[in-house]
């Protein structure tokens, strides 16, 4: 072995590796970006970049800290021991610049809180200023409070059950005064408010899983006979399923949407159900029929031969066998019903699903970027429990044929 | 489907087992295809001729008018470039980048890390990843803190913040580089698949023979793979065709990003013969894709 061929190996490699990971790193950037944004309190995500949170001790609002507090308080937040600002207990007091200022507004020993320089009298700058001092209290603070650093769950409570107001849902429940309670009832029920991603969740659940399986279902049936069965047309009828399934989903939304008026399936779950099994199945049909077609002709040879009937194949051999294939599809199916918004946007008018859901509390000025993050990570649960859980099954469901309308 | 009757069985039986499939089909595909078409002929109510809409001395295509809509009004028109453009950029960049990770990820030890990582944005919505992505894009006026990382970079670089969703000439471009984030995983998982059916004797081969790795990549397994190459760009294609949730959940189709299919739905309620010919349209387009996609199923068929 010659000297320093690791080392060479290393360096030679090192282009690649380097490209691969910066590669990677662009990927999960974007994503990570808003993980980090929904445990962040919303001043934190309104004053700063969710990347702050990666440096290590961070300097954000510490000038205007020091212009505004450092002089009594101190560089570090201790030298007033009855006020000490580096206590993450006093810190926690105020988790919100609006508290703070309510604090600051009052006058100490007869003179004002801020004298030099003193605090703007409009509260809106006023807040804009307490936000980065609020933010160095939580660095001073080792973190807690609702500094940069601070991560909370609240963005995910007021998701849930879909609270906006100008302050966080478990907060103005405490407090028992906000006018935006008034659809809410501050227990566990209002994880199935209408407007929250709790019910959301529940809903796409329930369009999700029969809008699965009921494709299978009718597809296991054709399957077998296209895969096993000799009769007039096979081919032809076989060639349409394969043109079906480009068929843009546009064509029908109005078609079936007027007919689902005329017998009362409007914004029924069944309907969705149905629309989604319709163009669910020259796909399904089509990959099982493969799966099907290629197992071993032998084993459907002795079946017969033993005296079965089709109907007995079916159930005793075909279905048994086609486990893998059903799965592939099945989690396939699952995820790109649990991921749709058009169908569910048109058909479920009533009963919002997770993506619908999302795109209500969307803010055309970007303002309320904590929720939507909360939000989006709720809707991504399932799919990323799936994909870690079953990605095997998944990207053959994916890769298996051509696409699906 | 060369299967030979291995059973016997009455002429009715095989229909017993499709039927079922077979209606759902055409109650949910076959009519609304029928009844979407006959609409495209009819007018914002469905009610009348579409040529009532014409004008009087105003340019009109008779019972064609809703085509003469999809074809020429302003909107439509920015559309259709857009979809084109999307294809002609998107779709080559998006199948270079998944070949590129498959070509790449190959020759690294954590290569299955590295896949999951580009292929996660499959799993998600797409109305998640809009979100996603207007974070990323996101921009603060006036003294602000930049929130968006994108902007966050520029601002710490010295430079000014850019409104990238906003600004046309870079925004449909900033929704194409979703896309991209999106489907790259897509393709690379269908291409790495058909990189490693690869027969080892010809790589193993052609580098005996001195040919660099570059020279192995364009030489040998490039055209080894064209078949692959062709059947992902065919589907990237039918995909961009239909494009619509990305656009409607990040620019709503304003600021020249509008899409085909964003304008069909905008137009689904107050303009149904509109709408309608808009699908129609787009059924027309994918009709060729759909061809090619049944001839290259008999060409499998025959060698099976």
């Amino acid at each position: 072995m010659k000297p320093f061929s690791g080392l060479n190996n290393f360096f030679r490699k090192l282009p690649l590796n380097l490209t691969v990971l910066v590669l990677a790193l662009l990927w999960i950037v974007p994503t990570l970006g808003i993980f980090i944004t929904s445990f962040r309190s919303r001043e934190a995500v309104r004053s700063s970049g969710w990347w702050t949170v990666l440096a290590p001790r961070s300097t954000a609002g510490q000038d205007t800290y020091n212009q505004y507090c450092g002089a009594c308080h101190g560089p570090n937040g201790d030298l007033i021991a009855e006020a000490d600002l580096a206590d993450p207990a006093l810190v926690a007091k105020y988790p919100r610049s609006n508290r703070l200022l309510a604090m600051l507004r009052a006058e100490i020993n007869g003179s004002p809180h801020l004298q030099d320089p003193p605090l703007p009298e409009n509260p809106n700058e006023a807040l804009d200023l307490l936000a980065p001092i609020l933010t160095y209290m939580g660095t001073l603070a080792g973190g807690e409070g609702a500094g940069s650093a601070g991560l909370t769950l609240r963005n995910y409570a007021d998701a849930l059950v879909g609270y906006r107001g100008t302050q966080d849902y478990l907060t103005d429940c405490e407090q028992g005064v906000a006018s935006t309670l008034a659809k809410f009832d501050c227990n566990s029920s209002d994880l199935l408010n209408p407007e929250g991603m709790g019910q959301a969740f529940l809903n796409t659940l329930y369009v999700s899983i029969p809008s699965a399986l009921l494709p299978i279902l009718f597809a296991a049936f054709a399957a077998y006979a296209f895969a096993w069965m000799e009769f007039r047309g096979r081919m032809w009828i076989f060639a349409l399923l394969v043109g079906l399934q480009v068929i843009p989903l546009q064509m029908a939304l109005v078609p079936i949407a007027k007919l689902y008026i005329d017998i009362g399936l409007q914004s029924k779950f069944l309907g969705i159900w149905l629309f989604h099994t319709g163009f669910g199945l020259p796909y399904a049909i089509y990959l099982m029929r493969n799966f099907l077609g290629s197992l071993p002709r032998e084993v459907f040879e002795s079946i017969y031969i033993d005296g079965a009937n089709h109907w007995t194949a079916f159930w005793k051999l075909a279905l048994p066998l086609s486990v893998p294939a059903i799965a592939s599809l099945g989690i396939f199916q699952f995820l790109w019903i649990w991921n749709d918004f058009l169908v569910a946007k048109i058909f479920l008018t009533t009963n919002p699903v997770l993506t619908v859901q999302i795109t209500n509390l969307i803010d055309p000025r970007g303002g309320n970027w904590h929720i939507l993050t909360g939000a989006a990570f709720l809707s991504f649960i399932v799919p990323m429990l799936v994909f870690f859980g079953l990605q095997r099954f998944f990207v053959r469901g994916l890769t298996a044929g051509s696409v699906k309308g | 489907m060369s299967t030979a009757k291995i059973m016997q069985q009455g002429k009715v039986v095989p229909w017993l087992y499709i039927l079922p499939a077979l209606l759902v089909i055409a109650i949910f595909i076959i009519y609304p295809v029928v009844n979407t078409t006959m609409l495209s002929f009819r007018d914002r109510t469905g009610e009348q001729p579409a040529s009532t809409a014409c004008v009087p001395d105003g340019p009109c295509w008779g019972t064609f008018e809703n085509y003469r809509y999809t074809l020429t009004n302003p909107e439509m028109v920015t559309a259709l470039r857009n979809n084109a453009l999307w294809l002609l950029v998107m779709v080559p960049l998006t199948v270079a980048a998944g070949l590129l990770v498959a070509v790449l990820a190959d020759r690294v030890r954590y290569e299955s890390l590295v896949k999951a990582v580009i292929f996660m944005p499959m799993a998600i919505s797409f109305i998640g990843a809009g979100v996603i992505w207007r974070f990323m894009y996101a921009i603060e006026t006036g003294q602000a803190n930049q929130v968006g990382l994108l902007n966050g970079i520029l601002v710490t670089l010295g430079a000014q913040p850019v409104p990238w969703l906003s600004t046309s000439g870079i925004n449909s471009f900033a929704l194409m580089v979703v896309g991209i984030w999106l489907w790259a995983g897509f393709c690379m998982t269908i291409l790495s698949a058909a990189l490693k059916g690869l027969p080892t004797e010809v790589l193993e081969a052609a580098r005996v023979d001195g040919a660099t790795e570059w020279q192995l990549f364009w030489r040998v397994m490039i055209p080894m793979i064209l078949p692959t190459i062709t059947v992902v760009t065919t589907t990237m294609v039918i995909i961009i065709l239909k494009i619509f949730d990305i656009v409607f959940v990040m620019t709503g189709g304003n600021f020249g990003t509008e899409v085909i299919a964003n304008r069909m739905f905008k137009l689904i309620v107050t303009d149904t013969g509109r709408s309608m010919a808009i699908a129609v349209f787009l059924l027309i387009l994918t009709i060729p894709l759909m061809i090619y996609n049944v001839y290259r199923f008999r060409q499998e068929e025959a060698m099976r």
